[in-house]
């Protein structure tokens, strides 16, 4: 087990897609390990979003590897898993938290089915353990136990992405991806949902990759960050060092470019 | 027989040995629906159309056609249905279960148990159990495929979070021979479990949908539920009124417009044979005498 944890927990080689003639990324190299926190920073169209899908096997790679190791030690290359290994690894080892909470949740399902819907994917078939997991984790990310049967219809955004977290989180999975999971939401409940990311992420040792355009996001959350630029990274290494200590142009400038409060 | 220059029970029979090649392959694969070219038949859709390919892909010149709607042989559909074989097929048809071998139904599975050699062909309006959690056709087609059904259960926790209970009380799910999750057609839950290990071939037509899916005599058929909220069906306080049979599924019948009304049995052909035998309910006429049946027993 210690051996295992000096090992990589995603492996990422020399990842690249092309849409056609067009460039998605190209040649992404990097290791994740369990418990960190790794921001892909850019601007709009610098083949962040992506490279999340590449990562999140959701998209298939022109060329490159991504490989992840799983529970039971062995690390696999995620493009020879077929469909059903995919979707379970997507359910329980991994979580997808999206920009638009649409796309996240069923929005016609109330709030305790939209927490409940991996438990019940993965077997679980006890109504009142799987009542009992979801509004354990509605409190764990502030959402009041009375809205349990409420559909996120009636959630405001902020309270959206919330339950989007405890739905992804609620099977304990060792790496979530999140895609913009800030924008759109005004700066105070910004604040609320990455001090409660925060915690969670330290509270269950998870390795996430963020993706986002605010760089105060990128601060607050990260231990790495990843500058991406016309889909080539062109910055890469610890948080504070690339904020504080641009080495590249383009860096410099998005750092400067954040207004300041 | 009127029907020189037409083919037997309507269809031709490059169309039928198509329907028949969809049924055994749904035959051959429990619960799985299996796409067909359905045609236009001469009644809208809606209307039954799906299970009138099947039973006339199906029906032979000694079959003895029944056919049932919401459990009755005399309402419109079933009396027309009825018709239209008769006509198309010259075949014999029954209001009795038992006398039947062929029996097409809408929303019922008849009360007197089917027995091994009949055929149960029932009518699907919409026969995928994931269509009104999952719109994609695409990807209900995957969810099958990978054998991905948790979808289904997040149906029944909605249910019992809003109302205390599964409150799905018709077109309940089930799960086939263990494998794929099937619509029963919009059949109360009250009949799910004399589809369990039937002894009689079960098929179901879908028209407008083009499916056809079936489930073979003595197959296990499980409807879903949870461990703590296990899956019942339909109980009732009275007997039927008229024929004083319990343990049946039954109609609710308004009288007038005082809240009177009496509950009957929804098999109209159980009701009236139970009634012949002597049995009398609440509500019976005095002196039980057996009704004479609209429909006329045979040809």
């Amino acid at each position: 087990m210690a051996a295992d944890d000096d090992l990589p927990l995603l492996s990422v080689r020399g990842l690249t897609k092309y849409y056609g003639d067009r460039l998605g990324c190209a040649d992404v190299s990097f290791d994740l390990f369990e418990g960190e926190v790794l921001a892909i920073v850019g601007e709009s169209g610098s083949g962040k979003s992506t490279l999340l899908s590449l990562l999140a096997s959701e998209l298939a790679a022109t060329s490159g590897a991504v490989r992840y190791r799983f529970r039971d030690g062995v690390t696999r290359d995620l493009a020879a898993l077929d469909e059903a290994e995919r979707r379970h690894l997507l359910r329980t080892d991994w979580g997808f938290v999206r920009q638009d909470a649409r796309e996240g949740l069923r929005m016609g399902v109330s709030a305790g089915g939209n927490v409940g819907e991996r438990l019940m994917a993965v077997g679980a078939r006890h109504y009142g353990d799987i009542r009992a997991t979801a509004l354990d984790w509605l409190g764990r990310v502030e959402i009041d136990a009375a809205r349990v049967d409420d559909t996120p219809h009636g959630f405001s955004g902020g309270m959206r992405q919330r339950l989007q977290v405890a739905r992804n989180l609620v099977t304990g999975p060792r790496l979530v991806f999140m895609d913009e999971p800030t924008s759109g939401l005004d700066v105070s409940v910004q604040a609320r949902l990455l001090d409660l990311v925060r915690s969670l992420v330290r509270d269950m040792g998870l390795a996430v990759i963020i993706v986002t355009h605010d760089l105060a996001v990128a601060r607050l959350l990260s231990h790495r960050i990843m500058v991406m630029r016309r889909g080539f990274v062109i910055e890469h290494g610890l948080a504070d060092q690339v904020l504080d200590d641009p080495r590249e142009a383009y860096t410099q400038l998005l750092v400067s470019s954040v207004l300041a409060a | 027989m009127s029907t020189t220059g037409y083919n037997f029970a309507y269809l031709d029979e490059q169309t039928k040995r198509m329907i028949r090649r969809a049924i055994l392959k749904a035959i051959a694969i429990p619960g799985y629906q299996v796409p067909f070219a359905s045609r236009e038949m001469p009644m809208p859709y809606g209307w039954g159309t799906g299970g009138v390919q099947v039973t006339a892909a199906i029906i032979g010149h000694d079959d003895v056609l029944k056919v049932i709607d919401q459990g009755s042989d005399d309402t419109t559909n079933a009396v027309s249905i009825r018709k239209f074989f008769a006509k198309t097929a010259g075949v014999a048809t029954t209001t009795r279960t038992r006398e039947a071998t062929i029996i097409q139904t809408r929303h019922r599975i008849p009360e007197a148990p089917l027995r091994e050699g009949q055929i149960i062909v029932y009518q699907v309006p919409i026969p995928e159990p994931l269509r009104f959690l999952e719109p994609r056709e695409t990807e209900t087609r995957r969810l099958h495929a990978l054998n991905d059904y948790g979808l289904m259960h997040v149906k029944l926790y909605e249910d019992i979070a809003r109302h205390g209970h599964i409150a799905t009380t018709y077109a309940y799910p089930v799960q086939v021979a263990g494998r794929y999750v099937m619509d029963p057609s919009p059949i109360p839950k009250f009949d799910n479990p004399k589809m369990h290990m039937s002894p009689a071939l079960q098929l179901f037509g879908a028209g407008r949908e083009k499916r056809i899916y079936a489930v073979p005599p003595h197959t296990p058929v499980k409807s879903l539920d949870f461990d703590d909220h296990p899956f019942a069906v339909q109980h009732f306080d009275k007997p039927c009124a008229l024929c004083g049979a319990e343990r049946v599924y039954l109609d609710e019948v308004v009288l007038d417009d005082r809240g009177g009304r009496m509950f009957v049995c929804s098999d109209t052909d159980y009701c009236e044979e139970r009634r012949a035998q002597g049995h009398a309910g609440a509500m019976a006429p005095d002196g039980a005498r057996a009704q004479p049946g609209e429909a006329g027993h045979g040809r």
